[in-house]
C-alpha cells in the first residue's frame, strides 16, 4: 500500500511539475523568440506566407539574410489559413500577452497604424530609415502609409495592386470589344458581352472581400484619389451624394456578374474567366500569378489586364510590410533584418518569387516579368491610395463592418440601407 | 502482505476515497478553472467595452447585447439556427428511426447495411462540408444529372426566405439555402441515431411485442403503439445530442458555405469567429458565445435535471 501511495504522490508531483514546466518552457520558447538568454541570436518571422510563391520568396529572402549574418539564426514562425486570418489572431494573443515576434508581416495602412502602432507596440523607425538613405528610395505616399503623426513604423517589403482587370482576350476579340476606361464605356461592353451570352464579370464572393474590392475601385473611379483618402479619413461623410452615385454603379456592375458567385471563391471565378465563360474580372494582381502559374495562361495573349475603369494614372496599394515591435530583446539584430529586407537585393530576390514588385522605385526591372516591369513603370508616377478591402485604408473592425453592409447589398441591392450601414459604422474608422 | 491486507481492511472505505479524491483532484481543478472560469471570464468580457485590438475592460452594460439584438446578421443568425435545429433534428430522428426498424427486420447483411449508414460519423465535419460543397455547387454536382430533367436548384447559393414576412430588421422564414447544410448535415449524423435507435429496439423485450400481436395488434399498432412509446427516451437523448450539434454548428457551415449571400446560412459561430478575429470585436464576440452557452443550457438543463430525478 506504501508503494501506492509512493506512486500516487508521484503522479501528484509529475502533474504539478508538467504544470509548470510547461509554463516556463512556453516563456523560455517565446523569450526564445525575443532571444532571452541564449547566446546564439535569433530573429523570429512571422507571417501567413505558406502558400507556393510567397514562401519560396520568403525563403530566398532568409537565405540572403543567413549568407549575410551567419552568426543570427532566423526562425520561420509562418501560421497558415484564412488570407492571413489564423495568423492575425495568432499575432493578437501573442502583442496582447506582451509577446511579440522579433518582427511580424502587416500590412501598411490603418492596419498597422490603427491597430498595432494605436495600441502603442510599435517602435518609430525614422532614424532608422535615415542611416540607410531610405527616404527617397519608397515613393512618399508609400511611407505616408506606414507613418503616424509623422513617425514611421515599418519597412514595406512589396506591393500588389488592387484597382486592376483581368480579362479573357480571345473572348474581347471575338466580341470587338474594346478595353473600357470610363464607367460607360465598361457598361457599354457589358451589355454586348451579355447579349452575347457571356457573363461580363466574375464574382466569387464567398468571402465578401472580393465584393469589397469591387466597391472600393467603384469609389475611387468616382471619387478620385483626393477625396477616396478623404472619405476614409472621415473628412467627407458616406452621405456624399458622390458615395451614393458610387453604390450604384457598383449596383449596376453586380448585375452583370455569374449567378453562382456565393459559391466561388476568387480563383473559382478567375476560372471562369480563363474557360472564357465570363469576360472579365477585378482581382488584385496577385491573380495574374494564378492565370499564368497555375493555369499556364500567357500573358497579353491568354489574358490581359487593364486598369478598373476611370482609375487610370492611381494605384491602389496593397503593400505586406515588417515592423519592430516594441519588449524585444535585440532590436539591433531585427534591425539588420529589416535591412535587408528593405534593400534592392532583398526586395529582388523576395518580389520575382512571390509575383509582386518591389516597394523601392530603384529596383532592378531585369528581374521582373513583363506585367511587374508594366506595374512598377506605374507605381512611380501613380498617385497612391490605400486598400480598404485589405484593411489599409481604415480599421479591420470598420471592414467588418463593411464586408457584412456589402454582403447584403449584393443580393438586397437597397442603396439607402447600405448607405446606411456605412454611416454606422464609420465611427469604427 | 498480510500486514498490507489488515491495514487494508480496515480504512478500506476512507483509503478508497482518499484515492479517489487524490485522482480527482487534478482534472477538477482544470475544469473549473480552464471551463467554469474561462466561461466566466467570457462573461465578463461580454459585458465590457473591448471591441478594437486594445483590452478595454471598463464596463458596457449591455451595450454589446442589444447590439447584436438589433443586428441584422445576428437577427439572420438566430433565424438559421432555428430552422437548421429543427429540420436537422427532425429528419436525423426520423430517418434514423426508419433506417433502424428497416434494419432490425432481421434482414440478411445486416452488419454490412449497419456499417453503410454509420461510415459517415467517421469523417469530420470539414471533410462532409467540402465534398457537399462540390456536391450541392449550383454549376457542378448534382445539378449536371438534374439539369437533365430540367430542374436546376441553387442550393446553398439561393437567396430566398420561404414564406417570409418582415420582422426586425430581417426577412422570417424559411431559408432555402440552409436546406442544402441540413442534408449534408443529415447525412453525417443519420448513422448516429440509427445506432441508438437500433440499441433502443434490441433493448425492448420480444414478449412485449409478442403480446401485443396476440392481442390482436397490427403489425403497424405493433410499432405505433408499443415500440415507439418504448423508444421515447432514446428519442430524447437524441434530441439533445442532436441540439447541442447544430446550435453550435460552426465547421460544417465554414467549410461549405461561408456566411452565404445576404448571411442566409450563416450561423453565431460564425459571426463570432469572424467579429471576434477579423473585425477585433472581442465583447461582441464574447456576447455571441454568451449567447449560444445560453441556447444550448436551455436543452440541457431540462435534460440533466430530469435525469437527477431519475437516478434519485
Amino acid at each position: 500500500m506504501k508503494k501506492l501511495y509512493g506512486f500516487l504522490l508521484l503522479f501528484v508531483l509529475a502533474l504539478v511539475l508538467a504544470a509548470c514546466s510547461s509554463d516556463s518552457s512556453g516563456d523560455g520558447g517565446d523569450s526564445d523568440s525575443g532571444d532571452g538568454e541564449s547566446a546564439d541570436k535569433k530573429v523570429e518571422i512571422f507571417s501567413w506566407w505558406t502558400g507556393a510563391g510567397e514562401e519560396d520568396g520568403l525563403l530566398a529572402l532568409i537565405d540572403l539574410f543567413e549568407k549575410k549574418h551567419p552568426d543570427i539564426k532566423i526562425e520561420n514562425a509562418a501560421v497558415a489559413g484564412g488570407a492571413g486570418t489564423n495568423a492575425k489572431a495568432v499575432l493578437a494573443t501573442r502583442m496582447q500577452g506582451d509577446d511579440p515576434p522579433s518582427t511580424f508581416q502587416v500590412h501598411g495602412g490603418d492596419e498597422l497604424n490603427e491597430g498595432w502602432v494605436a495600441a502603442g507596440k510599435m517602435e518609430p523607425l525614422n532614424d532608422f530609415y535615415e542611416e540607410n538613405g531610405w527616404m527617397d528610395k519608397f515613393p512618399e505616399e508609400l511611407i505616408d502609409l506606414v507613418s503616424k503623426d509623422g513617425e514611421i513604423y515599418s519597412v514595406p517589403v512589396d506591393i500588389h495592386r488592387g484597382n486592376v482587370m483581368f480579362y479573357n482576350m480571345k473572348v474581347f476579340e471575338e466580341n470587338g470589344i474594346e478595353v473600357p476606361k470610363t464607367f460607360d464605356e465598361f457598361f457599354t461592353a457589358a451589355d454586348k458581352l451579355q447579349a452575347a451570352g457571356i457573363k461580363p464579370l466574375a464574382l466569387g464572393d464567398k468571402e465578401a472581400w472580393t465584393a469589397t474590392q469591387i466597391f472600393e475601385n467603384v469609389l475611387l473611379g468616382v471619387l478620385g484619389p483626393d477625396d477616396y483618402k478623404k472619405l476614409f479619413e472621415g473628412e467627407i461623410g458616406f452621405d456624399d451624394a458622390r458615395v451614393k452615385e458610387a453604390a450604384e454603379k457598383f449596383s449596376k456592375m453586380l448585375d452583370y456578374i455569374n449567378d453562382d458567385h456565393a459559391s466561388r471563391n476568387w480563383q473559382d471565378s478567375a476560372q471562369l474567366v480563363a474557360d472564357g465563360e465570363a469576360a472579365m474580372i477585378n482581382m488584385g494582381d496577385w491573380a495574374k500569378g494564378y492565370f499564368s502559374n497555375d493555369l499556364n495562361l500567357e500573358t497579353n495573349k491568354d489574358f490581359g489586364y487593364f486598369e478598373f475603369p476611370s482609375t487610370d494614372g492611381e494605384f491602389v496599394v496593397i503593400t505586406d510590410t515588417f515592423g519592430l515591435p516594441k519588449g524585444i530583446e535585440n532590436p539591433d539584430d531585427v534591425k539588420e533584418f529589416l535591412k535587408v529586407l528593405g534593400s534592392v537585393e532583398g526586395q529582388d530576390a523576395f518580389n520575382p518569387l512571390k509575383g509582386s514588385i518591389p516597394a523601392r522605385v530603384d529596383a532592378d526591372k531585369s528581374k521582373y516579368d513583363k506585367y511587374g516591369q508594366e506595374t512598377m513603370e506605374d507605381f512611380k508616377g501613380a498617385r497612391l491610395v490605400p486598400s480598404l478591402a485589405h484593411g489599409s485604408a481604415a480599421s479591420e473592425g470598420f471592414l467588418t463592418k463593411v464586408n457584412q453592409a456589402v454582403n447584403i447589398f449584393v443580393t438586397q441591392r437597397d442603396i439607402d440601407n447600405f448607405i446606411k450601414a456605412l454611416q454606422n459604422a464609420a465611427p469604427e474608422m | 502482505m498480510a500486514e498490507n491486507t489488515q491495514t487494508k481492511r480496515k480504512k478500506r472505505f476512507t483509503k478508497d476515497q482518499w484515492t479517489a479524491i487524490a485522482f480527482l483532484i487534478p482534472s477538477i481543478i482544470l475544469i473549473l478553472v480552464f471551463v467554469y472560469g474561462f466561461i466566466g471570464w467570457t462573461g465578463y468580457v461580454s459585458l465590457s467595452n473591448w471591441n478594437t485590438l486594445v483590452p478595454d475592460f471598463s464596463f458596457a452594460g449591455l451595450k454589446n447585447y442589444i447590439y447584436l439584438f438589433n443586428d441584422f446578421r445576428f437577427q439572420a443568425d438566430l433565424r438559421n439556427t432555428l430552422f437548421f435545429t429543427i429540420l436537422f433534428i427532425g429528419f436525423v430522428i426520423i430517418l434514423g428511426m426508419g433506417l433502424a426498424i428497416l434494419i432490425d427486420q432481421k434482414l440478411k447483411g445486416e452488419s454490412i447495411f449497419r456499417n453503410i449508414f454509420l461510415f459517415p460519423m467517421a469523417l469530420s465535419f470539414i471533410v462532409t462540408g467540402v465534398v457537399w460543397q462540390w456536391l450541392l455547387n449550383p454549376s457542378t454536382g448534382f445539378n449536371q444529372f438534374l439539369s437533365m430533367f430540367g430542374i436546376e436548384p441553387k442550393w446553398y447559393t439561393d437567396t430566398n426566405i420561404l414564406a417570409g414576412f418582415e420582422w426586425g430588421s430581417i426577412e422570417f422564414g424559411l431559408p432555402v439555402a440552409i436546406i442544402a447544410v441540413v442534408i449534408a448535415a443529415v447525412w453525417q449524423m443519420t448513422g448516429f441515431s440509427l445506432a441508438m435507435y437500433l440499441a433502443g429496439l434490441r433493448g425492448i423485450p420480444d414478449e412485449l411485442r409478442e403480446a401485443a400481436r396476440m392481442d390482436g395488434a397490427s403489425e403497424f399498432q405493433v410499432y405505433r403503439k408499443v415500440v415507439l412509446p418504448m423508444l421515447l427516451p432514446i428519442t430524447m437523448s437524441v434530441i439533445i445530442i442532436m441540439a447541442h450539434i447544430s446550435l453550435k454548428i460552426f465547421d460544417l457551415i465554414y467549410a461549405m458555405t461561408g456566411s452565404g449571400a445576404n448571411f442566409v446560412t450563416d450561423v453565431p459561430g460564425v459571426y463570432m469567429f469572424e467579429t471576434t478575429f477579423r473585425g477585433n470585436y472581442y465583447a461582441n464576440g464574447a456576447a455571441i458565445a454568451i449567447i449560444m452557452l445560453l441556447l444550448v443550457a436551455v436543452f440541457i438543463v431540462p435534460y440533466l435535471w430530469n435525469s437527477r430525478k431519475g437516478d434519485n
